[in-house]
């Protein structure tokens, strides 16, 4: 697979080999400036020719990305980018595709499509940009909008309940699935670089701040001054800590996770240790749900499991049928079944 | 119709065989008798015997009606000839039921004189209650008018196959084998095929096999001994151009023709879709053909299955989806992206009858106008359409010429009685058929997305993968040339009109419409699609009557033959049945304002040529030229 090939010498590109001419039009102040710059710098880390990377977006400010993005891009309607990236995937598997999406676009108009995609585990890298609320429409609730949020369509709030993306995930049978925050700017670029090497549907929810209709969504945990006691940054094999000098932990108590002051009897090893990879999806679906304020909201990959890929399985029955049946052979498929001669 | 003037007797020392020029037999039966595999078996027999056929199955509605019940009946016709013929047979010659709800389904299309074969065995007081008759048919005077044959179908199968180790349920499935042996019997039919069909179906269950197999043999010898029938019946062979041939289904033909574009093309074959009668044969057949390179993908729902078509074409492959009304109903937001990126793929649209959910079963033409407007703004797309079961095969390799070439989503479009009935296939050599030629954008000195070849107006293909040629596309509009972001009001006008001119353009690609009759007349007769059949035959028979009418049939619908303002204006009138409420005539009126005469029917069921020869009748039936 060329999305393996590290290329080195010729195809040494830079981040600026990845911009587009075209002015970027999202509000000033917009967390999707973030994103776009640490894509775009992750980009000549893949070792991936640029002709060979494909970015598809739905429809919402999110979705304008390929458009910034000098690689093969297509914005096509709302919700639909898994669908045409599953197409695209199955026939050519020298492609690396990203789906651009957001809340509305892939939870709500997309939501079947995203369910799909991340249960085949087409090997697409999913970026969920989730600013819970409908900015290119200008203001509505989303569906991760807070329950009772007061917004132009929801003048006396919500009564809607909020999905949490990442639990979605899991129980879509996505095999990677991570999170991070649009003003972080190193682990957003590692989360991406994480997500983009994964073989199979690796789904990154992205915290992002759309400042003009729902400022300051994340801020609470987000903010820096509070961010490293608000939020808890998940390392494989490392147990969970959190706080400026980490000095609190995450502990399981049964299936319940509880925060706890470590020292004092408990010790690092008592707390719940980061397991990636486990087969058994309970503990990345607590992950999921957990939430500030009742606790640090988890940052980074929750899950990452090895499953084989949609397109190679096809590819593989491709294969299977040609060598127990041969190169099809059209004037013999034609004459399939009773024929008969008119001389 | 009648069995033809072709009659004529010839004795033999054994038995009495009268030849016959056509016959149409309907097998008819609870869904789970297994009629259409009957009616199937005797199809093959007499195609490979050399007959002309042609067939229409009739499903129940998909979920299994209460067995025994009228909804629950299942039927097959099958017409076969020793002459061309372009229908299933309005009206059967020979009926044979296998139950009292099937006699009460289908008895009122026999026409009086007709051949009545009837399997006594089911008719108990239960089943003649479910059938509601209130009493015997087979006892009263109710049936004097047909050539009722009673034959104890059931209890004949179970005696031949006392023997054969099944289990009373399992022989009884049998039963439909038997009956077929006697229709072989009847029509001087060999039974080898059907025999090797059952070899190769039931191989792994070997019981199941020679049960059929022995059955059917009982059957045909029933006919030997049983002395019910005074004569046989013979239908010679047809006289159909020279060549080889089989019988295949209009979606079998389909999914042929899909494969064939992309051996043609040289490009691999994607069809995303998602389950929808009548389509999903495509779907069954496709998948099938895995070591063709073909990819088949079940989609979750219609609108994905549509944009992974798209998703494929953009790769630079042969995109394709299918389906039917409800299904292009929820891909049209998707197709209409399809216009507006301007890639080549293929909606193979199987029609229904609708609206809504409508009669999936059943066959209907009322999409037309949702295939050309369905969609936002203004959105032009190709559309062919095949006339016959076995034109499915040309037309749908056109679809992908016509796409690629002109840069197009393009419709083929068809309806459940193509894609389910069936007729004798001239099967075409692979090295016969002309190339697909495919070009792709490589040179990234002149490459701009939305340049446009200045004959056809087709923007070049770049795909994914080619260095050099990154570029953006979306369903945004796009500026000319370089198919950035644009809302110059001006950019929008001239893409849209480029777009509509582009598939206008296609016209000077296609053939032009045929007139079969004279050039000009009283009447044409100006049919697409299914109803081909019907609208031949009516216009033959009324011209051996004498009349000036004509037949020309439409096999692309957007755009039209660049002839067929000329064709229809030499015609003092012209007629356009359609199995809709007259969705052509609306265009034809409105491009051509002309007042066409209409035809229209949405029972489900074909037209019969009777209807249209009637409505010849009534238009021009009184300038009969002496
Ligand atoms: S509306 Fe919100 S999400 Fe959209 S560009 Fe502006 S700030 Fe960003």
């Amino acid at each position: 697979m060329t999305t393996e090939a590290a290329p080195e010498g010729p195809l040494a590109l830079q981040r600026k080999d990845f911009v587009t001419d075209q002015e970027v039009r999202w509000c000033p102040g917009c967390g999707d400036y973030s994103i776009l710059a640490q894509t775009q710098k992750l980009m000549p880390d893949l070792g991936v020719p640029r002709e060979n990377i494909v970015f598809i977006s739905g429809i919402g400010c999110n979705s304008r990305l390929p458009y910034y993005m000098n690689t093969y891009g297509f914005h096509s309607i709302h919700g639909r980018a898994p669908t045409i990236a599953t197409g695209l995937r199955v026939m050519n598997q020298d492609l690396k595709v990203f789906v651009i999406t957001g809340d509305g676009d892939g939870l709500s108009i997309g939501g079947n499509h995203l369910l799909h995609v991340m249960r085949r585990n087409v090997d697409i890298t999913i970026v969920l940009f989730n600013n819970r609320i409908y900015g290119l429409t200008k203001g509505q609730y989303s569906p991760t909008s807070e329950f009772g949020k007061r917004t132009k369509s929801s003048p006396m709030g919500a009564v809607d309940t909020p999905l949490h993306p990442l639990s979605v995930a899991i129980s879509a049978e996505a095999s990677f699935v991570a999170r991070s925050l649009d003003i972080d700017q190193k682990h957003l670029i590692a989360t991406l670089e994480r997500a983009a090497r994964h073989k199979g549907t690796s789904f990154v929810e992205v915290y992002q701040n759309c400042n003009v209709f729902n400022d300051g969504a994340f801020m609470e945990f987000a903010d820096k001054a509070v961010r490293a006691d608000r939020t808890v940054r998940l390392e494989h094999g490392q147990p969970m800590l959190f706080g400026k000098e980490r000095e609190k932990g995450i502990r399981l108590n049964g299936t319940t996770p509880e925060i706890v002051e470590v020292g004092n009897g408990v010790s690092e090893s008592d707390l719940w240790i980061h397991d990636e990879t486990s087969e058994d999806p309970v503990l990345s679906f607590i992950l999921s749900r957990m939430h500030w304020p009742d606790f640090p909201e988890p940052m980074g990959v929750i899950r990452a499991v090895e499953r084989p890929t949609y397109e190679s399985l096809v590819q593989q029955q491709v294969d299977e049928a040609i060598e127990q049946q041969g190169e099809g052979d059209l004037d013999a498929l034609f004459m399939e079944g009773d024929t008969w001669t008119v001389e | 119709m009648s069995t033809g003037d072709g009659r004529r007797r010839s004795d033999s020392q054994l038995d009495q065989i009268e030849e016959l020029d056509r016959v149409t037999i309907r097998f008819a039966g609870d869904s789970g008798d297994g009629m259409q595999l009957a009616g199937l078996q005797f199809t093959n027999t007499s195609a490979v015997y050399g007959n002309d056929v042609s067939t229409i199955p009739d499903f129940p509605a998909e979920i299994r009606a209460p067995a025994g019940s009228i909804p629950g009946v299942s039927s097959f016709q099958v017409s076969f000839s020793s002459y061309d013929i372009h229908t299933p047979g309005d009206q059967p010659d020979v009926l044979v039921v296998m139950n009292p709800a099937a006699l009460k389904a289908h008895l009122g299309d026999l026409p009086k004189g007709g051949l009545l074969i009837v399997n006594t065995d089911e008719f108990t007081e239960p089943n003649l209650r479910k059938a509601l008759y209130a009493a015997n048919p087979l006892e009263d005077d109710s049936l004097t008018a047909y050539r009722v044959v009673k034959v104890p179908v059931g209890s004949m199968n179970a005696r031949a196959l006392a023997d054969s180790g099944l289990n009373t349920q399992q022989i009884d499935r049998s039963k439909n084998s038997f009956a077929l042996g006697l229709m072989f019997w009847l029509y001087e039919r060999p039974l080898d095929s059907t025999i090797r069909w059952f070899e190769e179906k039931f191989a792994r269950n070997p019981e199941v096999r020679d049960a059929n197999i022995t059955t059917l043999k009982a059957g045909h010898n029933f006919g030997d001994t049983a002395e019910l029938f005074p004569v046989r019946y013979h239908v010679a062979k047809a006289d159909l151009p020279p060549g080889r041939y089989r019988n295949i289904t209009g979606n079998a033909a389909t999914a042929l023709g899909f494969l064939t574009a992309s051996k043609l093309a040289d490009l691999p074959l994607f069809y995303g879709s998602y389950p929808i009668t009548p389509a999903s044969d495509i779907l069954h057949e496709l998948s099938r053909f895995k070591n063709f390179g073909v990819k088949t993908f079940q989609a979750e729902d219609e609108i994905a299955a549509m944009g992974s078509a798209i998703g494929a074409a953009f790769g630079g492959y042969l995109g394709l989806t299918g389906t039917s009304g409800p299904g292009l109903a929820l891909k049209s937001e998707a197709l209409g992206l399809a216009v507006m990126v301007e890639l080549p793929l293929v909606v193979a649209m199987i029609q229904r009858s609708g609206p809504s959910t409508g009669m999936p079963t059943k066959t209907d033409q009322a999409d037309l106008l949702q295939v050309l407007f369905g969609r936002n703004g203004e959105s032009p797309v190709a559309i062919v359409a095949p006339a016959t079961p076995s034109e499915c095969f040309k037309y749908a390799i056109e679809a992908f010429r016509l796409a690629l070439r002109h840069m197009t989503p393009t419709v083929f479009l068809s309806d459940g009685y193509l894609g389910t009935g069936s007729e004798p296939w001239r099967v075409p050599r692979v090295d016969e058929l002309p190339r697909i030629e495919v070009k792709f954008a490589k040179d990234p000195d002149t490459f701009n997305p939305y340049d446009r070849d200045p004959e056809t107006l087709a923007r070049p293909w770049a795909t994914p993968g080619t260095p050099g040629l990154e570029h953006r596309i979306g369903g945004l509009e796009k500026a000319d040339v370089t198919g950035n972001v644009s809302y110059d009001p001006d950019n929008h006008d001239k893409m849209t009109r480029f777009r509509a001119e582009k598939i206008a353009r296609i016209a000077n690609d296609i053939p032009d419409l045929e007139v079969v009759g004279d050039e000009s007349g009283d009447l044409l007769v100006l049919g697409w699609g299914s109803t081909y059949g019907a609208n031949l035959s009516a216009v033959l028979r009324a011209r051996e009557q004498g009349l000036a009418v004509s037949a020309a049939h439409l096999r692309y619908l957007n755009p039209f033959p660049s002839n067929l303002g000329d064709v229809i204006a030499r015609f003092d009138q012209v007629l356009i049945p359609e199995l809709n409420l007259g969705q052509l005539a609306m265009l034809i009126r409105s491009r051509f304002v002309v007042d066409a005469a209409t035809l229209n029917k949405v029972t489900g069921r074909p037209f019969l040529i009777a209807e249209v020869e009637a409505k010849i009748q009534e238009l021009v039936g009184s300038k009969v030229k002496v």
